[in-house]
């Protein structure tokens, strides 16, 4: 062969657009060696899984997870896809990436060489550096064990399916994907209390009961009506405590509390729950995920390239296809589908280097801790690991960006038939438009915020759920209703869902499902 | 080194239960576009993929999500040109760059098509029929093929090598090569055996000569295999569709006033039905279209089903028509002619004598089946349903009926009333005495 000739010849990793296994472990080596000793990234173990396309079609439906549950909005998703991508309205990712120990990533047969060594770079050095250090993966999910679990979870369900039958399981899974945005803990985790330790409490409080039993207290004479109403609230008071009340995890109140469901029920509400969960710190960190992952591989790549590793044609096909996935159309351009999130990211982490190494009057104004300090590689190995979106934009996105988007801040308010330029790129502008883009990746804000409020146990069981509602944005309604109704179908008893504005606490509507 | 794993191999279809599940849940859905589908494409069509729009009711997946035309709320957009604080812009109606960061996502649900296998279509049209699953099967079934012999090929299983031309490739190849032959070895072996009993006399320098040219043929017989993998050749076949013959289906269909919406989609059902059963036993069928009111005309499909006309009612002229055509293009010992009629039994006084005694006489002898339906009113069955009695062409028909065993009729109201018409000729089909 002459191509790998050549290239034995020359520095050169891989010549020409095909690869081989030799190949690709040869260049994953060189980039291994910049990543880890030019960069300092730290990495679960690498799997790399060569697939075709339509492998990655059918990953694609089933949310990228490589064992999945059978369920039919799957099948829908990849209908859906599957068009998509025959009509050429969509192409296929290059790469898909899983946050699993060892970290698998997959590989299209379809890609060039040149390919391969980028999303190699990608996705098992940027995503896996990025999975492994940043804080939320850290604390909210197990790389280590989601495999196995996904592994248990098709089993399980699988099972419920045969002895239950598919309907039966169908409806309870249902009703627990409508529940899937409410199905994640943002602020605290679970509680989590061995069953052992628990049974000892309720023992010992048993006892305490039963040593301060006094048959006096049953012969008080029955209350008065006027310590009534302060006493009502004092119950529900004591009841929320127990149940733990205001609960934001309606699928894990769901499942603890539910007086209807069998306990093969509440374990798929629970599995349904852990994937939420799983996927909860992924949706806080699309931008610096992807933005640390294709800093990644541009540096590595340039590095390569700089060292006469790959040639000047792959590099430029590597060029092409990154300036693809990180071009950012205009607002009133008919591509415009949203901030890109690649583009964005990208450009902060550029944004970081730049203003270490070289920063303007301004940059040292407004980043006195980095300007100048050519640290760069330390202050965003810092910054992946302990920032999310908001809080990440937040703190680093500079005027220099904001001039080179050309940001504006547009307020829309129902009320009005018209929509304003509340701030563009000026100096008054740039904090104002920081903290409304920050904003706008919190998932708390994006997401309504509905929790359970309050039920009665031993009476009517009627749970209430509470939404508070931010800056007026009220819930689609046809949707917010089969929700409901969904909910309904989990607890068993009536259910109702009051909107309550979040600042002024007046109520703005409320509705209802019966159980029936 | 990281873990490379080959999973092209593996198996694909890992999202195919998933699809079933979903067909199965928008059942009823899909099972209307169909309906709807056939009722206003070609008869020729049901047998095909289908596209299909997504179906939406019992397939959503309602979630609690905000609503975008409430509250107020703030969008960072990118690619500012001319805007000054303060600006106002005019909402666009109900698209356009405004819509923030999903705007993308939502929207396209709705005009988004997909396709339906050909084993999907089927079941769906088969389902309110009430066909039996044998005869599902049966329709659903691709054609059968049979190998034909198709020349050589280079590579196959040893039990195709092709001896006489395989043989003649290493003959070829031999003489082109100079391969000794055996009897020149044999010769040659002879002669020395002869000059090694002589030897003696006349000295070892012509023996050695001959010794050194044996040994260079038996190198050479060596080198040159007998029969070498190149000369080796397979038979080659060709999946080839069983042949079939032809067939020409008639659809007559009266379209006089009375037969309304119901009647011509029921009518519809029973034509594709037969095409379906055709199309499993014929290689090739045309299909002609013969309307009627009190004339009749040959018709494309659109004009058949579609176009309205006015008239009274005379049968016999669509017999009529029919015979002509049969005349003229296709010549019984040609084609097997299969026809079917559709009709709300009307017709004019007299004339259903005359369409029984032409279907006895000339018609039945053309045809290998003719089917008549008769379509009532769902209420009418119960009066009808069980007597012989009926209108003027019912009674009519039943003569030739009694006479000839390949003449179905029945009266329906319903699309499940339509496959016990078909009973008999599918039962037939596995005798399948097809003429040529």
């Amino acid at each position: 062969m002459p191509g790998s000739k050549s290239a034995a010849g020359s520095k050169l990793l891989f010549a020409g657009s095909d690869w081989n296994f030799a190949t690709l472990s040869r260049t994953y080596d060189a980039i291994e060696k910049i990543a880890l000793e030019e960069l300092h990234l730290d990495v679960y173990p690498n799997q790399l899984e060569i697939i075709s396309s339509e492998q990655m079609l059918d990953a694609y439906s089933s949310v990228g997870m490589p064992l999945m549950y059978q369920h039919w909005s799957f099948g829908k998703r990849f209908v859906f896809e599957d068009h998509l991508y025959r009509s050429g309205r969509r192409g296929l990712a290059y790469e898909l990436v899983i946050n699993s120990n060892p970290c698998i990533a997959y590989l299209m047969e379809e890609n060039t060489m040149a390919m391969q060594a980028l999303v190699t770079a990608h996705a098992s050095f940027g995503h896996n550096h990025f999975f492994k250090n940043n804080y939320l993966f850290q604390q909210w999910t197990d790389a280590s064990a989601i495999l196995s679990y996904m592994e248990f979870a098709k089993k399980y369900i699988a099972r419920c399916e045969e002895r239950y039958g598919t309907p039966a399981v169908e409806v309870i899974l249902d009703s627990a994907h409508a529940l899937m945005d409410q199905g994640v803990f943002r602020y605290r985790r679970p509680p989590r209390l061995s069953s052992e330790k628990e049974r000892e409490r309720a023992r010992e409080r048993l006892e305490y009961e039963e040593q301060t039993f006094s048959d006096l207290w049953r012969t008080l004479p029955p209350r008065t009506s006027e310590d009534d109403a302060d006493e009502v609230e004092q119950e529900v008071a004591e009841r929320k405590k127990k149940l733990n009340l205001p609960e934001e995890n309606l699928l894990y109140f769901l499942e603890k509390n539910s007086l209807i469901l069998q306990p093969w029920q509440r374990e798929l509400l629970r599995i349904v729950r852990v994937i939420a969960q799983y996927f909860y710190p992924q949706r806080q960190t699309k931008v610096m995920n992807e933005g640390c992952a294709t800093f990644v591989h541009y540096y590595i790549m340039n590095r390569l390239y700089d060292q006469e590793k790959i040639s000047e044609g792959a590099m430029l096909e590597i060029l092409q296809s990154h300036t693809n996935v990180v071009f950012q159309p205009d607002f009133d351009d008919p591509r415009f589908p949203g901030i890109n999130p690649y583009a964005l990211g990208f450009a902060l982490m550029q944004d970081i280097q730049r203003i270490c190494n070289e920063p303007t009057p301004e940059d040292r104004e407004w980043f006195p801790d980095i300007a100048g300090t050519g640290n760069w590689r330390e202050t965003l190995l810092d910054a992946w690991a302990n920032h999310r979106d908001e809080s990440f934009i937040l703190q680093y996105l500079s005027p220099t960006l904001i001039r080179n988007f050309r940001l504006f801040l547009l307020k829309d308010k129902s009320s009005d038939p018209y929509c304003e330029v509340a701030s563009i790129h000026n100096e008054r502008g740039y904090e104002a438009i920081r903290a409304a883009l920050a904003r706008s990746y919190d998932i708390g804000v994006s997401q309504p915020d509905i929790q359970v409020v309050d039920v009665d146990l031993l009476g009517d069981r009627h749970l209430r759920l509470q939404h508070n509602v931010k800056n007026g944005v009220l819930l689609d309604e046809e949707s917010r209703d089969s929700t409901l109704r969904h909910v309904c179908r989990l607890w068993g008893y009536n259910v109702s869902l009051a909107g309550v504005d979040a600042e002024t606490e007046s109520r703005l509507y409320e509705t209802s499902a019966t159980a029936g | 080194m990281p873990i490379y794993i080959d999973r092209r191999l593996n198996p694909k279809d890992k999202s195919l239960g998933n699809r079933q599940r979903f067909l199965k849940r928008a059942r009823e859905e899909l099972k209307r576009t169909i309906k709807e589908q056939v009722r206003a494409g070609k008869i020729t069509d049901v047998d095909a993929e289908h596209r299909v729009p997504m179906p939406a009711r019992g397939t959503s997946e309602p979630t609690f999500r905000p609503d975008r035309s409430s509250g107020e709320r703030g969008y960072i957009l990118p690619g500012n040109k001319e805007f000054a604080p303060g600006d106002r812009l005019p909402k666009p109606g109900a698209s356009g760059g405004e819509g923030g960061t999903g705007a993308g996502r939502g929207g396209s649900d709705d005009d988004f098509q997909f396709v339906l296998s050909r084993e999907e279509v089927l079941d769906l049209f088969f389902e309110d029929l009430e066909l039996p699953d044998m005869v599902k099967l049966n329709l659903k079934e691709a054609v059968a093929y049979r190998p034909r012999r198709a020349g050589f090929a280079t590579s196959g299983s040893p039990t195709n090598i092709n001896v006489g031309r395989t043989m003649r490739n290493s003959y070829g190849r031999r003489i082109a090569l100079h391969r000794p032959k055996r009897q020149e070895v044999e010769r040659l072996e002879a002669e020395i055996a002869r000059l090694e009993v002589e030897s003696d006399k006349l000295g070892g320098k012509q023996l050695e000569a001959l010794r050194a040219e044996l040994e260079s043929l038996e190198r050479k017989r060596r080198r040159i295999p007998y029969v070498d993998p190149i000369d080796i050749r397979f038979n080659r076949f060709e999946q080839q569709p069983l042949p079939n013959a032809s067939a020409v289906m008639f659809c007559l269909m009266d379209v006089s006033s009375s037969m309304g919406e119901r009647e011509k989609d029921l009518a519809k059902r029973f034509f594709v039905l037969l095409h379906l059963f055709l199309k499993r036993r014929y290689e090739r069928i045309d299909i002609v279209f013969i309307r009627h009111t009190h004339e009749a005309r040959e018709v494309d499909e659109e004009t058949f089903f579609y176009s309205t006309q006015s008239g009274g009612t005379v049968v016999s002229t669509a017999l009529e028509e029919m015979q002509r055509i049969i005349a003229e293009r296709y010549p019984s010992r040609e084609w097997n002619i299969y026809a079917a009629q559709a009709s709300d039994g009307d017709n004019i006084a007299g004339d259903s004598e005359r369409c029984a005694s032409m279907l006895r006489d000339e018609l039945m002898q053309l045809c290998q089946y003719y089917a008549y339906v008769e379509i009532i009113d769902e209420r009418e069955t119960e009066i009808f349903g069980a007597t012989d009695n009926g209108t003027s062409l019912w009674r009519a028909y039943r003569t030739v009926g009694d006479q000839w065993p390949n003449f179905q009729m029945t009266r329906i109201a319903r699309p499940a009333d339509i496959y016990p018409v078909f009973r008999k000729l599918f039962a037939r089909q596995s005798a399948s005495p097809t003429r040529r």
